[in-house]
């Protein structure tokens, strides 16, 4: 098993989840929606669809969502989904931030797991409601308050993860723009760490300053770059949890790349 | 959203024969842009490196550049379409598109982020070195050379040998300007007289043994002025083709301007000084080079024949009919091989527009029909799968239909070109990109793809008056430009008609200015003319080749004939009467001239 450590390693490999599966030293939670989850899941997962999380998120719900699948404390937590890892990664941020910090992403997706002919089936699990104390983490949250004035001082770097073509469009003033696609490798969610430490290297994403991560509506696509920065020792991030849907509606200021029709590029 | 950047390549597939690439050229990209960055590289000599490395800088912003990825003769295998296609997704925009030159290209892409795409292109075997820059571009050669009815034989294995041989060359690397190779299987396939070096194979008879040869077409080219190339000599033996080739270069390298950069090209050269003069200078050259050889130099040409092998059917769905639009696209887009049972297919793509999921469908289509196990880019934007059994081509038809490549006229007239224009462009004034797509939306509805007397045209667009959409060699050719009405400016097309690059080669010639939002019905008003004036074996392209050389007897006798009749459709009205016509396509502001400093974004 393995957690998140200085070393910033936040995803469990698929051999120590099945061993950590078989000692009962885990909770595997499963990100999907439920109808997904019903047909089958990795052995002894329990539900979290991730709309039913988001249908309410303030801290004392989530503590009661989480306390009401068997978390407390002192339970290690792997998250998966069958989406890159981006649904999981928004499921384990939020444990984060009320201050559970056991937790791991799967390195793979759910149909990756299978396809490798591992546990899977449709038994839903007993679980006996546990009790976690309520430690809010406001330092890895961003509002858009908080965005708003951060993003003027230099040391800040605010990163859009949404698809390029998106980004071109309209964007936060002063963003750069690192599609979620760019993260994974051809069968993990996050490339390995020397490589993804290249990738941040090359863009001036450095530990001397501090991120802000955010995507298009809920923090899914930015969770995961959340934790790719994570995994490389970039923990100084915080993710803008509203992203850009609540900027838009707030009416804050936007900037696009003028002067050429590059959307005409994407073949529809 | 898909997960197709998880997909596992299948192990059965034709794996690549050459490396181009090279993995420290991936590193040592990226330190010179943290280098550029810091201010310690100076801005010229970055930029002459970003681009011998074979990225563009992008419109309007020095922090984005596309990358454009050589496939040399054209041969792409299914591994590396889904390497491409995961790297458009990565670090592009989610698509790709497909140039005139049997290139690939990512747009939009970070400039800190194109050291990644070398080192991704690095496990296909693939490299952008070189595809842009004052050197050698990418090696072309016919989409149907191995299976061409009309070849001499296959030049394939020549033009990859030429490739190999120039890339990272030296005595390439700082040439006065670009410099480009076309090899064909026949006359009609080709474009050899309108490139710097243009090769068609030939076999001659020699004391009852027949060698290889080829007949070489030096210093035509396209551009903003072009010039038709001349044939060197009756027969270049194929042993002769690395030092003509050599001798060429090295005549150009010593003598070709190296300060107007309007006219540094080579055919400039041929031109300033008579096409009889540098041939001489050739033959001579030639026999220095091939008495001087510092070691035995010759190119490495690999005649191993490719394993036909038939893919495995993974069902049988035989006895099913085909589906709707079968047969339109079976006579459209479709061509048999010499080799008997088997057909080459083309598919087009508007205006060289591919997305990710598209390239992943392509890459499976050709390990599931293709009996090569690759596929072959065109000469206008497409690309085509060869040795398809002929009973498999129902069965191709409807995979093509379910991923969208499906559309038909891919060898007619309605799969016009249009070069990127100011969709990334720097030195573009119009939307040429969108308007082609236009017109081929527009002639498909019409079914004018089905229509025999209009197949062998073709229309192309440049966005400016460079060539890179080769209007000057199409039956219909437009170039943009700015009009103006008062204060209201708008896009504007400068029309030629006649061009065509066959044994017939000539350039289209000048006709009149055409509105972009009047190009279309321009352009079928010129059918509707010829429909009414033609004789009965005539093509659109016999039609308009006999008006523009004034050897027509019709009422329309002359391109000022023509002009004459389209004159009324190109007024432009005021902009409170249609304020529609003072936008170019695609675009929702009112249009302005804006470019930035040119790099030849050919
Ligand atoms: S420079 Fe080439 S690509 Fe750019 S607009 Fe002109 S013709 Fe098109």
């Amino acid at each position: 098993m393995c957690c998140l450590t200085e070393s910033g390693k936040v995803t469990t490999d698929v051999d120590s989840l099945r061993s950590d599966i078989r000692d009962k030293s885990v909770r595997v939670i499963d990100a999907r929606r439920e109808e997904d989850y019903k047909q089958d899941h990795i052995s002894t997962a329990v539900n979290l669809p991730l709309a039913n999380l988001l249908s309410d998120d303030s801290p004392e719900r989530i503590l009661k969502l989480f306390n009401s699948i068997g978390i407390d404390n002192e339970t290690s937590v792997v998250v998966y989904d069958d989406t890159f890892g981006a649904l999981a990664s928004r499921v384990a941020w939020t444990l984060e931030y009320i201050g559970h910090s056991d937790v791991s992403l799967l390195e793979t997706t759910y149909s990756n797991w299978k396809s490798l002919g591992l546990e899977n089936d449709s038994n839903v699990p007993e679980i006996q409601s546990k009790d976690h104390s309520m430690n809010l983490q406001p330092n890895i949250l961003a509002t858009s308050d908080y965005l708003e004035s951060a993003k003027e001082r230099d040391d800040v770097i605010l990163i859009d993860n949404r698809e390029r073509l998106n980004f071109l469009e309209q964007h936060i003033p002063g963003a750069i723009s690192l599609p979620y696609r760019t993260l994974a490798s051809q069968d993990k969610i996050l490339r390995p760490k020397e490589d993804m430490k290249r990738l941040f290297e090359n863009r001036g994403v450095t530990g001397n300053s501090e991120i802000i991560t955010y995507c298009g509506s809920v923090g899914t696509l930015s969770g995961l770059a959340y934790y790719a920065l994570k995994s490389v020792g970039l923990s100084n991030t915080k993710l803008y949890v509203r992203s850009f849907k609540e900027w838009k509606n707030l009416q804050k200021p936007t900037a696009k790349q003028e002067d050429a029709t590059y959307w005409d590029l994407s073949a529809e | 959203m898909t997960i197709s950047n998880l997909k596992q390549s299948r192990s059965d597939s034709v794996k690549p024969k050459i490396n181009w690439s090279r993995l420290e050229e991936a590193d040592n990209f990226a330190k010179t842009v943290k280098l550029f960055r810091q201010g310690k590289y100076d801005a010229d000599s970055f930029r002459r490196f970003r681009l011998q490395h074979g990225a563009y800088g992008t419109r309007m912003t020095g922090d984005y550049a596309m990358v454009r990825i050589k496939i040399p003769a054209g041969e792409i295998y299914p591994n590396q379409l889904e390497k491409i296609s995961q790297l458009s997704e990565q670090f592009s925009i989610g698509s790709a598109h497909f140039s005139t030159r049997e290139n690939i290209q990512l747009h939009w892409v970070v400039l800190e982020d194109v050291s990644e795409i070398f080192r991704g292109l690095t496990e296909v075997g693939l490299t952008s070195r070189e595809a842009c820059g004052n050197t050698i571009r990418n090696v072309m050669c016919s989409p149907l050379s191995g299976v061409c009815p009309d070849e001499k034989f296959d030049s394939t294995p020549y033009a990859l040998a030429t490739a190999r041989f120039f890339l990272r060359n030296p005595m390439v690397q700082n040439l006065p300007r670009k410099f480009k190779f076309n090899f064909t299987c026949c006359e009609k396939h080709g474009m050899v007289r309108m490139v710097d070096v243009g090769l068609i194979p030939q076999i001659r008879e020699v004391d009852g043994t027949s060698q290889r040869g080829f007949k070489v077409f030096l210093g035509g080219g396209l551009g903003n002025k072009s010039f038709v190339g001349y044939q060197l000599e009756e027969f270049t033996p194929e042993e002769d083709l690395v030092y003509t080739s050599m001798a060429v270069l090295r005549i150009f390298d010593r003598l070709g301007d190296r300060k107007n950069m309007a006219r540094n090209r080579m055919r400039y050269l041929v031109n300033d000084m008579g096409w009889e003069k540098f041939q001489n200078l050739v033959l001579k050259e030639r026999a220095i080079v091939r008495a001087t050889q510092s070691v035995i130099t010759k190119l490495e040409v690999d005649h191993t024949p490719n394993e036909i092998k038939r893919p495995i059917r993974i069902s049988d769905e035989s006895g099913e009919s085909a589906p709707e639009g079968y047969a339109r696209w079976l006579k459209t887009n479709t061509v048999k091989q010499k080799q008997s049972g088997y057909s080459s297919i083309f598919i087009t793509l508007e205006a060289g527009d591919i997305t990710a999921n598209q390239l992943n469908a392509l890459a499976d289509l050709i390990r599931d029909f293709s009996a090569e196990g690759k596929g072959r880019f065109g000469f206008v934007q497409n690309v085509a799968l060869r040795y398809v059994y002929d009973d498999d081509l129902p069965r191709l038809y409807s995979k093509l239909l379910e991923v969208g490549l499906a559309k038909s006229g891919a060898l007619t007239m309605t799969a016009p070109i249009g070069c990127s224009g100011t969709t990334s462009c720097n030195l573009a004034l119009t939307n040429s990109h969108r308007l082609s797509k236009e017109i081929q939306r527009k002639l498909l509805e019409l079914k004018f793809d089905e229509d025999d007397d209009l197949c062998d045209s073709s229309i192309k667009i440049s966005g400016c008056p460079n060539s890179c959409g080769q209007h000057g060699i199409a039956t219909i050719g437009f170039f943009g430009g700015g009009g103006r009405l008062g204060k209201d400016m708008y896009a504007n097309y400068q029309m030629s008609l006649g061009g065509r690059s066959d044994g017939d080669t000539m350039l289209g010639q000048t006709c009149l200015r055409v509105p972009a939002k009047r190009v279309i019905p321009v352009i079928l008003k010129i059918i509707e003319l010829f429909k009414q004036n033609k004789k009965s074996n005539d093509t659109l392209q016999s039609w308009i080749h006999r008006v523009v050389n004034n050897n027509e007897d019709s009422e329309i006798k002359s391109i000022s004939d023509i002009k004459k009749v389209l004159e009324p459709l190109v007024v432009p009205p005021t902009k409170e009467a249609d304020p529609d016509f003072y936008l170019d396509y695609g675009n929702d502001t009112s249009y302005h001239t804006k470019t930035g400093k040119g790099e030849c974004a050919a």
